[in-house]
């Protein structure tokens, strides 16, 4: 009886392991998936428009095939050196404040706000841009759309860098205090200096975070089929104009944007990997 | 002006070296600490000797490391601690208003229980990292005194071939005997060291003992131990400590053989603790 007990119990459990097994494996492949089809989509749509001239030229008027956008990808590129300049630094010390410095309660409000922000709808933080710097300075700027980017970026990486800040051991804040160096020195020679690959990992996630936003840029940035002169004109992005391209009519242009979205994409990939080379472990496989 | 600020940059001036005019190195005198409002330091009054070793022993939690962490106000690091008392190091009030903590640790180096050397460095830069960071750039000065502390912590003729390898490849007595050079190169006057050879196997505990006596040639060494064998081995002094109180104070062969206090004699003895 009680051996019979025993055996049925144990077809039942192996059961349940075997469904709990094939459900975690089912769950595993849908969460990669979209990233493969997403991949799959845009090499088959895009991979056959991407040519030299898309890098380089200008948009061509409505009616005429080709062109590129040359304004685009620049622009990207000079929206997120805008980004950087306000969200790392003002984000890395922010995080340096959280972890190293601050009191428990100021700490709990500062982290408490830094989560709501990350948790604001990117469109907010356009409208918010718009109405502190495109109302006064009177139109559409580049330096609107940076700057809205650098404040989306600021939460992230400030979460990002305490978080990383607190997994370095203290017995390296205690070796150097001990060795008279200050506080300050301690921080950005030892404590900062142990914890730069993760650092830079967090500010590439948000610099890809922000590569990849539209909404806000609509209401800063504004987009420009032109080159862009100066930082207080309206700027061209990739995402804008993506945006663009997708809901037109025009079949050369759906081209365009999938190959627009792809080289986002790619680039996206190349930042992470370029840094993460740059920042490989300095004495590899002794950690 | 006293010795004190003009300590302010002790790394451009010559090795001070302890006074060797029989003073003490440390007197403290009613020394508490609390954290949090809890005393667990209870007045405190000892002269340390200087150019020896005073070994500190206790039972976990008798506030030995406290005591040790006070002399070179590491305790400070703790936002809850607080200190009642004086610490005087070779006469001068390391806790006078006008004495910043950094300084007191250039005077007063630590070695701590778990070895850390800091990642990122190599064996070189670990020991040169105190007077990089002080402001010494003179490169001839750097690897002079690399060399002189890695020889004082006995560790030079293993290491001296490969100065630019990771500090963190080096095996485990290795890595705190680079501690201990790093402690030396910004020349302390004093060295604490917190249970140094606790985490370490018996060959490697038994070259940080020889290097302690080697060492107290020329510093003034406190050092916190869990082992009574290596207290009587390395110490000229033994402290005990219990609950926060002083409880014996002697010559170490007095401590070890016949203690004023039944206590002392328990712990000694191993009957508790």
């Amino acid at each position: 009886m009680l051996q019979e007990m025993t055996v049925s119990n144990h077809h039942w459990r192996r059961f349940k392991n075997v469904l709990m097994q094939t459900l975690a494996c089912v769950c595993a492949v849908l969460v990669v998936s979209p990233l493969i089809l997403v991949f799959y989509h845009l090499i088959r749509e895009g991979f056959t428009s991407i040519n030299w001239a898309l890098f380089t030229s200008l948009p061509k008027p409505v009616g005429e095939t080709g062109g590129g956008m040359g304004n685009a990808i620049a622009g990207t590129f000079i929206l997120l050196a805008q980004a950087a300049f306000i969200g790392v630094p003002v984000g890395v010390l922010g995080g340096v404040f959280l972890s190293e410095y601050g009191s428990f309660r100021l700490n709990w409000w500062i982290r408490f706000a830094a989560d709501i922000l990350n948790g604001v709808p990117s469109i907010t933080w356009g409208i918010v841009v718009y109405a502190l710097l495109v109302v006064p300075m009177h139109g559409f700027s580049a330096l609107a759309g940076g700057a809205v980017l650098g404040m989306i970026m600021i939460p992230l990486v400030m979460r990002t860098t305490e978080e990383v800040l607190q997994l370095v051991p203290s017995g390296y804040r205690e070796a150097a205090f001990a060795l008279g160096i200050s506080k300050w020195r301690t921080i950005v020679q030892i404590v900062l200096r142990t914890a730069t690959k993760g650092i830079v990992t967090g500010v590439l996630l948000a610099l890809a975070r922000v590569a990849g936003e539209t909404a806000p840029l609509l209401f800063t940035a504004l987009g420009n089929r032109f080159w862009a002169h100066s930082l207080t004109e309206p700027i061209a992005a990739m995402p804008l104009q993506i945006f663009a391209y997708a809901i037109s009519p025009y079949d050369d242009w759906h081209r365009q944007a999938w190959a627009g979205a792809l080289i986002l994409l790619l680039l996206v990939l190349a930042i992470n990997m370029g840094v993460r080379f740059l920042t490989r472990d300095r004495f590899p496989g002794k950690s | 002006m006293n010795t004190m600020t003009e300590a302010a940059n002790p790394i451009k001036t010559p090795f001070p070296g302890p006074k060797s005019d029989g003073a003490p190195a440390f007197a403290t005198r009613n020394l508490s600490i609390y954290f949090s409002g809890k005393k667990v330091l209870n007045e405190v009054s000892i002269d340390i000797a200087a150019r020896s070793v005073t070994a500190i022993i206790g039972p976990s939690g008798c506030g030995k490391s406290t005591f040790l962490r006070a002399l070179n106000r590491m305790h400070e690091l703790n936002p809850d601690a607080r200190m009642e008392g004086d610490i005087r190091l070779f006469g001068e009030n390391i806790y006078a208003r006008d004495v910043q903590p950094v300084i007191v640790r250039r005077r007063v180096g630590m070695v701590f229980q778990k070895s850390n050397p800091f990642p990122t460095m190599s064996i070189e830069e670990n020991v040169t990292v105190g007077l990089r960071l002080n402001g010494l750039t003179d490169r001839a000065t750097l690897a002079e005194r690399t060399e002189q502390s890695l020889r004082m912590a006995a560790l030079w003729d293993e290491v001296k071939d490969r100065l630019r390898s990771p500090a963190i490849s080096l095996s485990g007595g290795q890595q705190q005997r680079l501690c201990i050079a790093r402690a030396l190169a910004v020349q302390p006057e004093v060295l604490l060291m917190d249970e140094p050879a606790s985490a370490l196997d018996p060959l490697a505990t038994s070259k940080i003992e020889e290097l302690v006596v080697e060492l107290k040639k020329n510093y003034t060494i406190v050092i916190v131990t869990h082992n009574m064998q290596q207290a009587a081995r390395v110490s000229d002094f033994t402290a005990f400590f219990y609950l926060g109180e002083l409880v014996e104070y002697d010559a170490t062969k007095r401590i070890f053989t016949n203690p004023r206090k039944k206590q002392t004699e328990d712990y000694v003895t191993g009957q508790f603790g």
